[in-house]
């Protein structure tokens, strides 16, 4: 068995726990060829799949090499003059660059603070009532603003916080101070954060009530049995429960910590101006299809993504170490 | 568990409350604010809680306007097509990668999510979506974007779940691999179809930032109307407007359009939400 298994694919080890054991006509492993043969329909079916892969991901891939030229429209990409790590230099002295790097990490902090654990809250919230039929409800309408676009988000937002917005009027009719909160560059971080709590709380909930509803209800009525209080409970069945959800998102968001909400940014940037809003995404944007450099602005990109993989790749290894799942296998 | 203590249960209920309230409000205010009158809103300031002269002459005016009607049909062409299109390839090649030993599954597999990892980035992108002569047209919103890794992983997970011996039974009897697929492992799949359909379909609907680089004005889906006369307070120009008090407040019109774009998104949505936790979860586990 394992001599035809190394013949057939070159595969070693064990498939991995999703796949199951091998049914019987799978297990008549022939060449290579006759493989090939059998699964042509299969293949068939996966053809434009691939293709969009090969195309629209590799081949677009291979655009990155514009990072090491010196891009000139008129003799087009490949025929444009190779000038080696040029633009990266050209990035790495660029205060502009180093502007944006801080401006994304400084917003990705106060996500991770500010938004992180407001999921869970409101996760346990949920959890802990007696009435499904309240739950489903509340689920239904916090879900929601996950599926509206950032267009309509921000939209939203000016017309609540905005000038002539909500709270103003409010304000003004109780002859108070009005604020300016849409287009102050100086409340504008805390806001853009406040944008994703409205956003993206409720779904958020969704994975962590999905390992609550794992625990067994028995633990708690044999902990309170034993005299725990409430919180004694929270402290040993549920926290254990939703320990490794943690874990496991803080670590995928430590990973994407150079993405920052592009669309979200890239639509106030105007009325904050790029002082405040400038992340790394919305420099490339501004540099490259604004202004036409698009060898740096590549660099740009190429160098987010190259760290961004290296961050996913390495937080996916601490996961596997934690004992967690990870992103991948 | 003993009986909750009132103080505890009166804070949930608060909480609730204002956790609905919050999502809910905004809302609110947005719809009423369509359906006011002048009057309702320059009395208010811009902004209306609960329209004391109801009208529907601001969504009158967006229909009639042509270009937000225009864009409602350019989303909607595209969400119909690119949720289709999406779905056809995601489901070939999420059941290929699901079935055990087949030929290049593995390498095929690692190709895929290595993209995940790694995204070809903003200016490559655009390059290729240029070269290929995409520029100005619908497909630059639909080519680039055809297949979501995540989906992907969804579909090839429950795909995955079906019992091989299912499978092993009818080829046996002789059906052939579409025909497993068309008439074992798809209705079985229901739920996640469900679940990824309205997640393509979704993103479709909301895309804005490919619409903002690809297309012209003539070409503008709804995103991109939203962003220029609500988000940048352009004025829809083109309304045909006569004297001022025939029409509406210029605030009405933009939540009108706002409304319009969220709509279908509250159609559509109540019928897949319960499947949701089901579908998302096999995404995050099956990864």
């Amino acid at each position: 068995m394992a001599i035809a298994e190394r013949d057939a694919t070159g595969r070693t080890g064990a498939a991995g726990a999703s796949e199951g054991a091998q049914p019987p006509s799978r297990a008549a492993r022939g060449s290579r060829r006759k493989r090939l043969r059998r699964d042509l329909a299969l293949l068939a079916l996966m053809a434009p799949g691939l293709v969009y892969f090969l195309v629209f991901q590799y081949g677009a891939m291979a655009g990155n090499v514009i990072a090491f030229k010196d891009y000139v429209p008129f003799d087009g990409l490949w025929a444009s003059q190779w000038v080696g790590l040029q633009n990266f230099h050209a990035i790495l002295v660029d205060s502009a660059f180093w502007h944006a790097v801080v401006n994304t990490l400084w917003i990705a902090l106060l996500q991770l603070v500010f938004y992180f654990p407001v999921p869970l809250a409101l996760a346990l919230l949920l959890h802990s009532l007696t009435r499904t039929s309240v739950q489903r409800l509340v689920q239904s309408v916090v879900y929601l603003p996950h599926f509206l676009s950032w267009v309509i988000v921000v939209a939203v937002f000016q017309q609540v916080l905005g000038d002539s917005g909500l709270l103003n009027s409010v304000l003004g009719d109780a002859h108070l101070h009005t604020v300016d909160i849409i287009g102050n560059p100086t409340v504008f971080k805390p806001l853009v954060v406040a944008q994703v709590i409205w956003k993206d709380t409720g779904w958020g909930t969704i994975i962590f009530l999905a390992a609550l509803a794992q625990v067994d209800e028995q633990q708690y009525e044999a902990a309170a049995i034993d005299g725990a209080g409430p919180w004694r409970r929270f402290w040993h069945v549920t926290l254990p429960a939703i320990r490794p959800v943690m874990v496991l998102l803080l670590i995928m968001r430590l990973g994407d910590i150079l993405s920052v909400g592009f669309e979200q940014m890239l639509l106030q940037r105007a009325s904050v101006g790029p002082e405040a809003a400038e992340i790394i995404d919305t420099l490339v944007w501004q540099r490259g299809l604004v202004e036409g450099d698009y060898g740096y602005a590549a660099a740009a990109g190429l160098f987010k993504g190259v760290v961004g993989a290296v961050l996913v790749y390495a937080a996916n290894k601490v996961a596997h170490r934690l004992g967690e799942q990870g992103v991948y296998r | 568990m003993e009986k909750p203590r009132a103080v505890t249960s009166a804070a949930k209920a608060v909480a609730l409350v204002a956790v609905v309230a919050l999502v809910m409000v905004p809302f609110l205010i947005v719809v009423s604010t369509s359906l006011a009158d002048n009057k309702d809103v320059v009395a208010n300031g811009g902004w209306v809680l609960w329209p004391q002269h109801p009208t529907l002459r601001a969504y009158r005016e967006v229909f009639d306007g042509g270009i937000v009607g225009h864009a409602l049909w350019v989303s909607a062409g595209v969400t119909v097509i690119g949720t289709a299109v999406s779905l056809a390839c995601t489901i070939g090649l999420a059941y290929g990668l699901s079935r055990p030993d087949l030929f290049g599954g593995k390498p095929a597999l690692l190709l895929i999510l290595f993209t995940f990892l790694f995204p070809p980035g903003m200016i490559p992108s655009f390059l290729l979506v240029k070269s290929m002569h995409m520029l100005g047209s619908y497909d630059s919103l639909i080519a680039p974007v055809v297949i979501n890794v995540f989906n992907l992983v969804v579909l090839r997970g429950f795909f995955q779940s079906v019992p091989n011996e299912l499978h092993e039974a009818a080829r046996l009897d002789g059906a052939s691999e579409w025909r497993v697929l068309w008439q074992i492992v798809l209705p079985l799949s229901k739920a996640a179809l469900a679940v990824v359909g309205l997640f393509y379909a979704v993103s479709y609907w909301n895309a804005w930032f490919a619409a903002s680089i690809y297309l012209d004005s003539d070409h503008w889906p709804l995103q991109q109307v939203l962003r220029t006369y609500v988000v940048g307070g352009a004025q829809l120009a083109d309304t045909g407007a006569g004297d001022a008090s025939q029409v509406a407040a210029p605030q009405t019109i933009q939540m009108a359009v706002l409304v319009v774009a969220v709509v279908p998104i509250l159609v559509v949505y109540p019928f897949v939400q319960k499947y949701f936790t089901k579908g998302v979860l096999t995404g995050a586990v099956k990864s």
